[in-house]
């Protein structure tokens, strides 16, 4: 299959033995059943094994796929009438970010996500899912038009970064990203994120201030890519696989710090293996999410997202004073 | 002379004027040309296209009926205002005699026909500028009756919508044209701030005034391909910075690309996305979340 990761050779040549026999046995007389019955059960275990064990550099590996899905395969799949809304109505229209209005279970929802591409030419026009400044206005336009209308948000998470890049320091990216924290922390309709990919850095969070925020079971979310956190903290960039296990950026690692408040299963390998079955698994999510957001009042829901944020964080106390006098 | 074998040959020096008799063989308006393609083809066919060049896609300008007959649901159109005229507050010389003339040419009262309508059975306001009246320039009455209208759909809850197609205020009516700008957008923001909807949907032109009041400010803001909107002429942008300006410079491929149009929409699909867009607006199916 193509796109293997390194993590799961052993179970990709074991499956190529297993349809070698297959083919061995249509082709001649002998009977090799039990043979690969035998084999069948070894794979069961080993993918077992493997998958039920991956390292944070194994879902790094995962969240980085290739044939990862995207905002735009979720999007196709969830919802129906989807009209994409461009630009930001200052500068341009930046396509690292699709925005627009759609129906979820036949209910209004304004949809928004980080968008990279599949292959090269498809990411020049995304700018490899990293925006600019006028995508994250793009998203804040298209929220502030969810509030007047009353229908919820959902935001899809799956950037390496904000751009770094001269024209969007000169067009104010850091602006771009306070804004929407600030703004987003006022929204009167519900917002749910989802982590669907990699959640890099402030990039990541100026879609990310929301009510409830899921994560896709082999996504990664942190301040930096590990491959920065090694450079920063080590001077070495190829100390990324020890960043990413000392970081804890992997969906486990944050529910148990209290930043997201659910894990959604992928299918065996990651989300690329069934797109459609994980549309299911997030559809599941989604569903709960709105159903129970909608039972609290304007007040309650924006109380909540305070009080969520505000116990964001460890600190305790010296016995001892210390200060400036 | 040898040189002359090298330079291009010399535009011809005289055009030739077909003979009177010669431009009498096709009646005027049985066949229509594209001013893009240069292709020639029967204007009831192109009617029947919405009048989409069959050959290179062109939208042909649409005048405020044909606009209403291709958009609205066969018979569901009430016209708002129709009688509302504009008087001459500056005293402009040949003002009133203009717009007698250019009543007659259209038979209609002003450059914007507003009324109630349904499109797919959902009720909307509508506001259809059109060009062929003073090329669709802003005075007291266009600035009126949009007004009107906007306050029509605040009354009755339905969404606005609005057609484009303007060169800018109107010089005859000096700074009340001007001063429209301002009585269509406090409307607007009235209609807003009660939750209304606005769709504004500019067509070839778009310009001046209009587009820096009601043209831009909808919720959804679309434009039909290749029109030409912007807010100082190209000829003055040009001389003011002494620059030339790309090709496709105003267009709405060129505001797509820099952010200040949801989308571009072929006219063939305009009906539908406009009733797409109505359907996710309804009122009443917002939070049912709690039943799903």
């Amino acid at each position: 299959m193509a796109g293997d990761l390194e993590l799961e050779k052993p179970i990709v040549e074991l499956r190529r033995k297993i349809s070698e026999l297959k083919e061995f046995t249509n082709n001649t007389e002998v009977d090799l059943s039990s043979e690969i019955e035998k084999l069948e059960n070894r794979l069961e275990r080993l993918e077992k094994e493997i998958y039920d064990n991956l390292k944070p550099w194994d879902r790094v590996q995962i969240a980085r796929h290739p044939e990862r899905p995207t905002s735009m395969d979720y999007i196709s799949r969830l919802f129906t009438d989807f009209f994409e809304c461009h630009g930001d109505r200052y500068y341009g229209d930046d396509e690292a970010i699709v925005a627009g209005i759609a129906k979820f279970l036949g209910l209004p929802v304004t949809v928004i996500g980080h968008q990279r591409g599949k292959d090269t030419k498809e990411n020049i026009r995304r700018n490899f899912g990293m925006p600019h400044p006028e995508g994250y206005r793009k998203a804040l336009r298209l929220m502030k038009q969810a509030e007047k209308f009353k229908r919820p948000i959902i935001c899809f998470i799956d950037t390496k970064g904000a751009y770094p890049g001269k024209a969007a320091e000169e067009r104010g990216q850091s602006e771009a990203i306070a804004r929407n924290l600030f703004e987003m922390a006022g929204i009167k309709v519900p917002i749910v994120c989802i982590v669907i990919g990699e959640g890099g850095s402030g990039g990541a969070l100026a879609l990310g201030v929301g009510d409830h925020i899921h994560m896709l079971e082999n996504s990664t979310y942190s301040v930096i890519s590990p491959e920065g956190a090694a450079a920063i903290l080590w001077k070495d960039a190829s100390l990324a696989k020890k960043a990413a296990e000392t970081m804890k950026i992997t969906a486990p690692d944050l529910k148990q710090l209290g930043v997201i408040d659910e894990i959604i299963p992928e299918p065996k390998g990651g989300a690329h293996r069934d797109v459609d079955l994980q549309a299911i698994e997030i559809s599941e999510a989604l569903k709960t999410s709105l159903k129970t957001l909608a039972s609290l009042t304007e007040e309650e829901l924006i109380d909540q997202r305070y009080q969520k944020y505000k116990q964001i964080g460890e600190y305790s106390f010296l016995n001892e004073y210390i200060g400036v006098n | 002379m040898l040189k002359d074998i090298f330079t291009k040959p010399k535009k011809k020096k005289y055009a030739t004027i077909p003979s009177e008799t010669a431009r009498q063989d096709v009646p005027e308006g049985i066949m229509t040309k594209c001013p893009n393609c240069k292709k020639i083809m029967y204007t009831k066919e192109l009617l029947k296209n919405v009048k989409v060049c069959f050959h290179c896609g062109y939208h042909h300008p649409m005048n405020s009926k044909e606009r209403i007959e291709s958009l609205v649901d066969p018979g569901s159109f009430r016209e708002l205002n129709k009688t509302m005229i504009s008087e001459n507050p500056l005293d402009f010389p040949g003002y009133k005699e203009k717009m007698e003339a250019d009543r007659q040419k259209t038979k209609i009262n002003e450059a914007v026909v507003t009324g109630s309508a349904q499109i797919n059975g959902l009720d909307v306001v509508l506001a259809i500028m059109d060009s062929t009246f003073r090329m669709g320039s802003m005075g007291s009455v266009v600035g009126e009756k949009i007004t009107q209208a906007i306050e029509k759909a605040d009354e009755l809850g339905v969404p606005f919508i609005i057609f484009t197609a303007s060169g800018g205020a109107r010089m005859q009516e000096g700074v009340l044209s001007l001063m429209q700008m301002a009585k269509t957008s406090v409307a607007l923001k009235r209609f807003s701030e009660n939750g209304g909807l606005i769709i504004s949907i500019m067509t070839h032109p778009t310009t001046g005034g209009v587009s820096a009041s009601f043209a831009s400010l909808g919720d959804y803001n679309l434009a039909e391909p290749g029109a030409l909107i912007g807010f100082a002429g190209r000829r003055i942008i040009e001389q003011t910075i002494r620059e030339e300006l790309p090709e496709d410079f105003q267009t709405s491929e060129f505001l797509l690309k820099h952010g200040q149009l949801d989308a571009v929409i072929s006219r063939h699909d305009l009906k539908a996305r406009l009733a797409s867009i109505l359907e996710i607006h309804q009122p009443g199916g917002n939070f049912n979340w709690q039943e799903i």
